[in-house]
C-alpha cells in the first residue's frame, strides 16, 4: 500500500466524520480542523483501525501528533 | 443505501458508526416524526451512544431532542437538580451506568454482613436516583450491570460471596425487584446484551482508557438498537400481528405437492425440529396477545389441513386471519389488516421466499418484512433481534387480547341473523362501567393511550407519570370505560380526559379501542361526560380533532354530537357545544 492510497482512504474517513472533503497533508493536526475535538478524535482512530484492519497500542495512540505520524504508523503496522 | 435494512438485524456496526452523518441525512428526508425529549445521564462517555440512538429513533418515526449530562454527572444531575434539565422537561430519562460505576466491590476480608452493607449502599444510590427523578413524571430507562471482563477469582468469582460476578448478580436481582415498586422504571438489559455479543466484543479496554467509553464502538449500535426497542414500546410503536407464510416457513416442504404426510414438522428429523421450534416461538407470541395470521399461496383446504398434522404446534384456530389463496400477497396482507382492524404498519410478514418478501415490502412499505433468508434456523433470530413485539409489561389485557378477537368473530356471525343493527346491539346485552381513573387501571390506561390510533381525536400521548398526575388532579374529568357483553368482557377500552377551566370543559383526549367500534360505546361515554359537566355547572364543551394518517374515522365525530365547528386549519378542527343544545343520544348499553 502506498502513501497516496492511504491518504485517499484517510480523506474518505475524514469526509464521513466531518461531513466535508478535507485535503490531507502530512503536517495537519487536530488544531487545524475545527470539529476535531477529543470525541471525534476517537471516532477517527476507530475508523482508521477498522479501515486498515489494525489496532493501535496505547503507546502508538499517544505518539500520533500529526497526520504524518498516523500515515507512518499505518504503513508500518500494515506491513507487520 | 437501504436505510431500513441497515438499521435492522443483523447490524453492520462498523458501517453504521462510519456513515452515521449520511444515514441521519437520509432519515431526516422523512417529515412525519413524533418529537420526544430524551435525557441521557451517563456514568461514562455517552456522545456516540446519543448519535447512534438518534438514528434508530428517527428510523422509527421518533425525532429526539437530547439532553446529555456532563461526563459521569448522572448522580449529581439526578439528585441535586439542574435548571437545564428542569427546562428540558424529559419524556424519557436514560441512565447509562455499568460495572465501571460500582462504588466499592467486596474485599476478601469482608464478612457477609459487610458485603450486604456494600450491596445496600450501592442499590440505595440507584433508588435515590429513581426517587429523585420521579418528579419529572417520565419513563426512566436504567441499565442493569454487565460483568467485568477480568476475574482474578476465576470461576469462583461467580459463586463466592466476595466475587465481583456474584456481587453484580445480586445487584441485578435488586434492580429487578425495584421495577415492581417503581412505576415507570424500565431496565435496559445490558447483562443479556453483553452476553449475546460476547463480553470480549462488548468491552474495549483501549477505548475505556482513551475516552472512558464503558463499551466498545462495535457494541454502541447494539446498545442503541436495544434501547430504541424499549423506547418504541413506551411510545406504543410495537407491532401487533405476525403474518406467516406456510410452505417452508411454518413447516418444511410444500403441502400441496408433498401432502400432509410429506411435510416436515415434529421431532423426526433435524429440519422438522427446527420448524417445530419456530412454531413454538410463534405460539409464545400468540399466548401473550400478539395476533397471528396466515398469508400463503395455497388452496385453502390444503393450507388448513397442514395444521391438522399430529405434530403441529400451531392450530388453525390460533390464526385470527387466514388467507390461503392465489391472490398477490400484498393484497392479502392489506385484507388481513382490515379484517383484524389494525394499522398496516402493525404487521410483520415472515416468508422464506425473497420474491414474495420483495413484492410485499415494495407495495406496502409500512409492513415490516425482515430478510429472513431461506434457512428456518435463522427465522426466529430475525423476529427476536428486531424487537418488533418488545413488551414493556405483561398486562392481563394483552394476554386476553386474542380472546377478544375470537369473541368478535362470534359477534360478527350473529350480526348477520338480525333484522336490524339495533336488534343485534340489544341482543348483545351490553353493560359498561364508566368511572373516574382509579389506581388499578392506570397501567392499562397509559398503554391504551399510547397505542390507540384510529378512534382517537387528538392522538395525544401521555407517560405513566402524567396519567398519575391527572388521576389526582380535580381540574380534570377523567373517565375510563369497560364494556361487557354476553360473549365476554372486552376490558378497558375507552378513555376521555377533559380539562376544566372556568365553566368550560376542553376534551384533551378521547379515544376508544377498535375492538368495540360500532357498539354505541362512544355515546355512553359522552353521556357520562355530560353528567359530570352538569354536576360541575359547566356550560360549554370544546372538542378538538387533530388529523393523523389513521384517525379519519372520527373526523366528523363531534358533528354527530351536535357540536358546532368553530375553527379549521389543515384538516384540524375545533368544535364547541353549548350544554343546553345537547340532545341525549340513544344507545343500548346499561351503564354502571
Amino acid at each position: 500500500m502506498n502513501e497516496i492510497e492511504i491518504v485517499e482512504r484517510l480523506e474518505d474517513i475524514f469526509e464521513d466524520i466531518f461531513d466535508e472533503r478535507i485535503v490531507i497533508a502530512r503536517n495537519i493536526t487536530a488544531d487545524d480542523i475545527e470539529d476535531w475535538d477529543s470525541l471525534n478524535h476517537i471516532n477517527i482512530i476507530v475508523a482508521i483501525e477498522k479501515e486498515f484492519g489494525i489496532k493501535f497500542t496505547l503507546n502508538e495512540l499517544q505518539s500520533q501528533k500529526t497526520v504524518g505520524d498516523t500515515i507512518d504508523l499505518i504503513i508500518k503496522k500494515s506491513n507487520e | 443505501m437501504e436505510i431500513e435494512k441497515l438499521l435492522s438485524y443483523p447490524l453492520d456496526n462498523n458501517l453504521i458508526i462510519r456513515k452515521k452523518k449520511q444515514i441521519k441525512k437520509e432519515l431526516l428526508k422523512d417529515n412525519k416524526f413524533m418529537k420526544k425529549s430524551i435525557a441521557i445521564l451517563g456514568g461514562s462517555t455517552t456522545s456516540e451512544i446519543k448519535n447512534i440512538l438518534e438514528l434508530f429513533l428517527l428510523d422509527n418515526g421518533i425525532k429526539p431532542n437530547f439532553y446529555e449530562s456532563e461526563y459521569n454527572k448522572y448522580y449529581e444531575d439526578a439528585l441535586f437538580g439542574n435548571d437545564e434539565l428542569d427546562k428540558f422537561n424529559p419524556d424519557i430519562i436514560y441512565i447509562h451506568t455499568s460495572n465501571v460505576n460500582i462504588i466499592e466491590y467486596p474485599e476478601l476480608k469482608d464478612s457477609l454482613d459487610d458485603i450486604n452493607q456494600l450491596l445496600k449502599t450501592e442499590i440505595n444510590k440507584y433508588k435515590s436516583i429513581w426517587q429523585s427523578l420521579s418528579k419529572y413524571h417520565c419513563a426512566i430507562i436504567q441499565n442493569n450491570f454487565d460483568y467485568p471482563i477480568n476475574r482474578s477469582l476465576g470461576n469462583l468469582d461467580c459463586y463466592d460471596i466476595h466475587g465481583k460476578t456474584y456481587f453484580i448478580n445480586q445487584l441485578n436481582q435488586e434492580f429487578n425487584k425495584s421495577t415492581n415498586d417503581i412505576k415507570n422504571l424500565y431496565l435496559n438489559d445490558i447483562n443479556y446484551l453483553s452476553s449475546y455479543i460476547g463480553l470480549k466484543n462488548w468491552f474495549d479496554k483501549s477505548l475505556w482508557y482513551q475516552a472512558k467509553y464503558a463499551l466498545s464502538m462495535d457494541a454502541i449500535p447494539e446498545l442503541a438498537f436495544n434501547l430504541s426497542k424499549i423506547i418504541n414500546s413506551i411510545f406504543g410503536k410495537t407491532k401487533k400481528c405476525l403474518v406467516l407464510d406456510l410452505d417452508n416457513t411454518c413447516w418444511g416442504g410444500v403441502i400441496g405437492d408433498d401432502g400432509l404426510d410429506g411435510i416436515h414438522i415434529g421431532t423426526e428429523t433435524a429440519i422438522a425440529e427446527a420448524y417445530t421450534a419456530f412454531q413454538n416461538y410463534a405460539k409464545e407470541f400468540k399466548q401473550r396477545g400478539i395476533t397471528l395470521a396466515v398469508c400463503s399461496k395455497n388452496d385453502f383446504k390444503n393450507a388448513k389441513e397442514g395444521f391438522s398434522h399430529p405434530d403441529t404446534v400451531l392450530k388453525f384456530d390460533d390464526f385470527t386471519s387466514f388467507k390461503a389463496n392465489w391472490n398477490p400477497k400484498h393484497q392479502n396482507i392489506q385484507d388481513i389488516a382490515k379484517e383484524i382492524n389494525i394499522g398496516i404498519d402493525s404487521l410483520v410478514f415472515i416468508d422464506d421466499n425473497p420474491v414474495e418478501r420483495d413484492i410485499v415490502s415494495s407495495s406496502v412499505p409500512s409492513v415490516s418484512v425482515p430478510d429472513i433468508g431461506d434457512d428456518v434456523i435463522h427465522f426466529i433470530d430475525h423476529i427476536d433481534r428486531n424487537g418488533y413485539f418488545e413488551p414493556i409489561s405483561l398486562l392481563a389485557d394483552d394476554i386476553n387480547r386474542n380472546k377478544y378477537y375470537e369473541d368478535n368473530k362470534k359477534r360478527t356471525q350473529e350480526e348477520a341473523t338480525f333484522q336490524s343493527y339495533d336488534d343485534f346491539l340489544i341482543s348483545l346485552e351490553m353493560t359498561a362501567e364508566i368511572k373516574s381513573f382509579s389506581s388499578v387501571y392506570l397501567d392499562r390506561i397509559t398503554q391504551l393511550i399510547n397505542k390507540t390510533n384510529q378512534f382517537n381525536l387528538t392522538t395525544k400521548r401521555y407517560t405513566a407519570g402524567q396519567i398519575v398526575s391527572i388521576a389526582n388532579d380535580d381540574s380534570y374529568i377523567k373517565m375510563y370505560g369497560k364494556l361487557t357483553d354476553k360473549y365476554g368482557d372486552n376490558g378497558l377500552i375507552a378513555i376521555i380526559i377533559g380539562r376544566v377551566q372556568n365553566s368550560c370543559c376542553y376534551i384533551d383526549l378521547w379515544l376508544m379501542s377498535c375492538r368495540v367500534l360500532k357498539r354505541g360505546m362512544e355515546f355512553a361515554m359522552f353521556d357520562e361526560l355530560i353528567k359530570h359537566c352538569r354536576k360541575r355547572n359547566i356550560v360549554e364543551i370544546v372538542g378538538y380533532y387533530y388529523k393523523t394518517a389513521k384517525n379519519n374515522m372520527v373526523s366528523d365525530l363531534y358533528d354527530k354530537f351536535d357540536f358546532e365547528l368553530t375553527e379549521e386549519s389543515a384538516g384540524n378542527t375545533v368544535w364547541k357545544l353549548n350544554l343546553d343544545k345537547y340532545k341525549a343520544k340513544e344507545f343500548f348499553i346499561g351503564v354502571n
